[in-house]
């Protein structure tokens, strides 16, 4: 057999500009298939994880209401509103603080480089600190599962800062006691507001404050989505943290 | 007339103990005093440093922080109650588990297990920013779950039973001082595998976290008991001037097997740890390399390993038992490398950031601490308190002497711990 003689005449410059209109869009149908099916594994990994240490998926809520926060990390520009008026609100001291926005340098990324991340106490279902206190001075509150001090009993072990998984504690020199974030439990909440300093001073909303055990809520309406990633920090630690992080 | 009656009266009267004690400690050599003086000074240095810290505040004093929050003061308080708890371990083996060997240790041991004991809660004294709402509120406000809140009661029943058995010894009363003694062992057990856990059950640590730190502290106390023994015996025998007899020689030579078996024990622990330390995060094995190879491997490799273990360990056993000065020379190498064991067992334990797996600008590198002036000045203060008491209680205690007789009454004590005893006997 006579090989065909290949017809240069015919044959036209491989360029995705000239790519028939169909041969592209076959091409990126793949190409979301593929990353559909890899976002979606990540998902559905991530919801397998959560039923082991997400605080609001293995107990159910304990506590009512159970407060929590989702915190959208892309939306943070560190104007650090909610700093100041933490500090305002609980008059905290120069030396201490009890949020804080950390930042990662994310030198691969193509648009803006630098990611902010606010942190505070987590609130955790499982709380090493209140473990570990030995005189009950930070204690798991039974009806809101706020962490929260009684100032009075602290002996100032610091056994509870070193048992912090997110570095939330402090002492405070003086109040003579650890001093630790509650939601501005004392400052706001019990005084009847219904959100946190932080929350409220935020101006990209970076903050969502709610109870998590009312499912017609924003943040549980937020945070029970399939198709949001929803994540927390040093899950590992098994404290079960009530401060979620999403991007959107 | 009625003068010379009551004068010749005076004449015939028994000195009082108070004119005993008086006699004992007046009339002794330049150096001993030069020594008490010096340890007295130390302990007034410490406890001044302590009180001025407490006046301006920690925060000012100390250079602990909020991301290091656990500094020297912990470390010399965990190096006091090892040392106290071995003591008490290694001397019942004598005085509670009627192994007559060690009998004429014991009392010296009890003793020292208590000055240790006291030395450590002066130095937790000034770490504690409000010890005294601690008296109050771990009585009534107590915390089942916390480590910290049974490591502190537990010791304080331990000191309690300690003295109750110092006292027992004092009075002659064995048997009362064995039972004593063996509620001791048990609380100073409990008490110090406690102290282990409070580092071992901090689950956000990776460091510490597991099963290994309480069973590691009581292994490590026996080590560091035995080395207490061998270097305070043989000290008090030149503070007294007093040649060691074949009964005391006997309970050392004894005393350094223990420690040499006590040495490979912590050798083969340490081994291990360093090994599955390069298993986990990357913050773990980093902490691990700090150790190896990094900022701290001069205190792991020469202090830690070279001091606290291999040289003690060769010179243990090159003594024989019998070379007493090469033992002393072993155990005051071991103490010294011991105490800095403490040191890197709870700051590396904290110098991983929590945020470090993070990625985060502000905790990318491992944190850093070196204790400042005033923390110094409260460890030597600790190191005084040992040192004057050690030397005022050999002299007040008439050299902390076991006599024969007191063997046999101590061994009949715990007979039910020696069913073989008993059936010979038979």
């Amino acid at each position: 057999m006579i090989p065909k003689k290949l017809d240069l005449k015919d044959s036209q410059i491989e360029s995705p500009d000239l790519l028939p209109k169909i041969e592209r869009r076959k091409f990126l149908k793949m190409g979301f298939a593929v990353t559909g099916l890899l976002a979606g594994g990540k998902i559905l990994s991530l919801l397998s994880i959560a039923n082991k240490s997400f605080a609001f998926s293995k107990e159910q809520y304990p506590y009512k209401p159970h407060y929590s926060m989702l915190i959208y990390q892309n939306r943070c520009i560190d104007c650090e509103l909610c700093l100041e008026a933490c500090i305002k609100t609980n008059n905290v001291p120069t030396y201490g603080y009890r949020t804080n926005i950390l930042h990662r340098k994310v030198s691969m990324a193509v648009d803006q480089q630098v990611e902010f991340i606010p942190v505070l106490c987590n609130q955790c279902n499982r709380p090493p600190c209140v473990t570990g206190c030995p005189t009950k001075a930070t204690y798991k509150d039974s009806k809101n599962g706020i962490v929260m001090m009684n100032y009075k009993k602290c002996i100032g072990c610091k056994t509870c800062m070193t048992a912090c998984p997110y570095n939330a504690r402090y002492y405070n020199e003086e109040i003579r006691s650890v001093d630790k974030c509650d939601f501005c439990y004392t400052n706001r909440l019990s005084k009847g507001l219904t959100t946190t300093a932080c929350s409220e001073a935020c101006p990209a909303k970076v903050r969502i404050f709610g109870d998590l055990s009312n499912p017609g809520s924003e943040l549980y309406q937020m945070i029970h989505q399939v198709e949001k990633t929803v994540w927390v920090i040093r899950p590992e630690s098994g404290a079960a943290p009530n401060v979620f992080y999403t991007r959107g | 007339m009625a003068e010379t009656k009551t004068q010749q009266v005076a004449e015939v009267v028994i000195p009082t103990k108070w004119d005993i004690l008086i006699g004992r400690l007046t009339g002794l050599s330049k150096s001993f005093y030069l020594a008490l003086g010096l340890f007295i000074l130390m302990a007034i240095a410490g406890v001044g440093a302590g009180l001025h810290a407490m006046y301006i505040g920690y925060h000012h004093a100390y250079n602990v922080t909020r991301e290091v929050p656990w500094g020297i003061l912990i470390s010399t308080y965990v190096f006091f109650v090892v040392t106290s708890t071995g003591l008490c371990l290694v001397s019942s083996i004598g005085h509670v588990f009627g192994v007559k060997d060690f009998m004429p240790i014991a009392k010296r041991s009890v003793f020292l297990s208590i000055v240790t004991i006291v030395a450590g809660f002066t130095v937790i004294f000034f770490e504690i920013e409000n010890p005294f709402r601690m008296a109050i509120y771990n009585v009534i406000s107590p915390n089942l779950t916390s480590n910290i809140w049974w490591m502190g009661t537990l010791y304080g029943a331990y000191l309690f039973f300690m003295i109750l058995e110092f006292i027992f010894l004092q009075l002659d009363k064995h048997k009362v001082a064995t039972y004593a003694g063996f509620m001791g062992v048990i609380s100073g057990i409990a008490a110090h595998s406690n102290l282990g856990a409070v580092f071992g059950m901090l689950h956000g640590r990776e460091f510490w976290y597991g099963p290994y730190m309480p069973i590691y502290f009581i292994a490590s106390a026996i080590m560091s008991g035995c080395a207490t023994i061998l270097f305070f015996t043989y000290l008090a025998h030149r503070v007294n001037s007093e040649r060691i007899d074949s009964a005391v020689s006997r309970a050392l030579e004894v005393t350094t097997k223990v420690g040499i078996l006590a040495i490979c024990i912590i050798m083969f622990f340490t081994a291990w740890k360093m090994i599955t330390g390069f298993v986990g995060t990357e913050g773990k094995t980093e902490a691990f390399m700090t150790l190896l190879a990094g900022k701290y491997a001069l205190n792991f490799w020469f202090l830690e390993i070279g001091m606290g273990m291999i040289a003690p360990l060769v010179m243990y056993i090159l003594s024989k038992g019998k070379n007493l000065k090469m033992i002393f020379a072993g155990s005051a190498l071991m103490i010294f490398g011991i105490f800095f064991m403490r040191y890197d067992l709870v700051v590396v334990g904290q110098i991983v950031p929590v945020y470090y797996e993070l990625g985060v600008n502000e905790y990318e590198t491992l944190l850093s601490y070196s204790p400042s002036i005033h923390e110094i000045l409260v460890v030597l203060g600790g190191i005084g308190i040992v040192g004057t008491v050690f030397l005022l209680g050999e002299k007040i205690f008439n050299a902390h002497k076991v006599e024969e007789h007191e063997y046999e009454t101590a061994t009949s004590a715990l007979k039910v711990l020696e069913p073989i005893k008993t059936e010979t006997s038979k």
